[in-house]
């Protein structure tokens, strides 16, 4: 009797179309390209800032069309559902708290980041005037 | 008791006759608490005596009836026809070289698995041989879960990473590995440390999750391996910072 295992062909390309698990995660990690367009303005903003008054102005006008704010409202919702509410789901899994026998129930880690979450934007509204 | 008529639709591969798999149909007349495991033992003991699968205890602790229900890394010995539709379809674990009909070959994890150091590894002197290495019930928790693992290999056959390049270890060995480097009495973390945080190691996954959803023990490779990112990381900054291996 002779070995000829048969190696069943895996494409590299199309892989993550195999079932809904790795679709989302793959709707989880295109969040990436939002974040390099996020990075892009950013260097944008700070460069018109540096350059004076009015090439700020510029930029802050550049931002308040449709295709902006729509941009805006996308990348938000986006993030919201596939980059915070995920990463935060799971959260732990990387850090469990084990108190004495007892593990802690993941709510409470998951509770945590957000009420984190919260501080820190309300300090950065704080720090841009914005409350 | 209820029986039910169901169609299971086996993958096949004869290594020396065929070039690549197939589908063969059976009709199973299946009693209400058979799992697919019984539906395949009735397919080899009345209508084919040539299809080849692996199984053993039938009771969900050896491990070895691992295949893809509909699509699904499952124990077959746990999935029951009550759950599944008329038609099921059954392949072997994905991820893996077929061998013949769902035998697959799993050479590359059992060499893995040797690889990892997945026992107690001591330093020290060891207690006297009446006494016995003691541990609290808080560290025993620590890494209970791990020790579950039947090394079924559903979570390697759910694994993308695993199925785009194979010199991944993976999610069981990961998990094995965890399981030791966190148990109290074992002082070997450093010795596994050089494979789990190599390139192949902790650092290849990029946290699908599906192993941990598919586990039929609910272990949490998942979790395991996230966990060895911080630890390595950790270990990372200590070297640079001159204090050296654990």
């Amino acid at each position: 009797m002779s070995r000829q295992p048969y190696v069943r062909p895996v494409s590299k390309t199309t892989w993550y179309m195999r079932n809904g698990r790795y679709r989302k995660y793959m709707l989880r990690e295109v969040t990436c390209l939002l974040v390099g367009v996020y990075c892009f303005l950013t260097i944008w903003a700070l460069a018109a800032l540096a350059a004076g008054a009015d090439t700020w102005n510029g930029f802050l006008a550049s931002q308040q069309n449709t295709v902006m704010v729509v941009f805006h409202a996308f990348a938000l919702v986006y993030f919201l559902i596939y980059q915070a509410f995920d990463w935060f789901k799971l959260a732990p899994k990387a850090m469990p708290v084990q108190l004495g026998e007892k593990k802690l129930p993941d709510r409470y880690i998951i509770i945590a980041h957000y009420v984190a979450w919260a501080f820190v934007s309300l300090f950065v509204f704080w720090l841009t005037g914005v409350i | 008791m209820s029986m039910r008529q169901m169609e299971l639709e086996v993958m096949r591969y004869d290594p020396e006759q065929d070039d690549e798999p197939h589908f063969q149909s059976y009709s199973v007349p299946c009693e209400d608490d058979w799992a697919i495991l019984d539906a395949l033992n009735y397919v080899k003991e009345n209508i084919d005596t040539t299809l080849a699968y692996r199984w053993s205890c039938h009771m969900m602790v050896c491990g070895s009836c691992g295949m893809m229900v509909n699509g699904e890394p499952s124990l077959t010995c746990k999935t029951f026809i009550r759950d599944l539709p008329d038609k099921v379809r059954i392949e072997p674990l994905e991820n893996f070289p077929i061998e013949r009909d769902l035998v697959v070959v799993l050479d590359d994890v059992m060499e893995k698995l040797r690889m990892a150091k997945p026992f107690i590894i001591r330093h020290d002197e060891p207690p006297p041989e009446d006494q016995e290495y003691t541990q609290s019930r808080a560290a025993l928790y620590k890494f209970k879960q791990y020790t579950m693992c039947v090394n079924c290999m559903c979570c390697y056959a759910a694994c993308p990473q695993y199925a785009l390049d194979s010199s991944f270890i993976g999610p069981a060995v990961l998990a094995l590995a965890h399981r030791y480097n966190i148990d109290s009495r074992d002082q070997g973390k450093s010795e596994r440390l050089d494979l789990l945080a190599d390139h192949d190691g902790v650092w290849e996954c990029s946290f699908v999750g599906a192993c941990s959803e598919v586990c039929p023990k609910s272990v949490d490779p998942a979790a395991a391996v996230q966990q060895m990112k911080i630890d390595g990381a950790k270990e990372w900054w200590k070297q640079k910072l001159g204090g050296g291996k654990s």
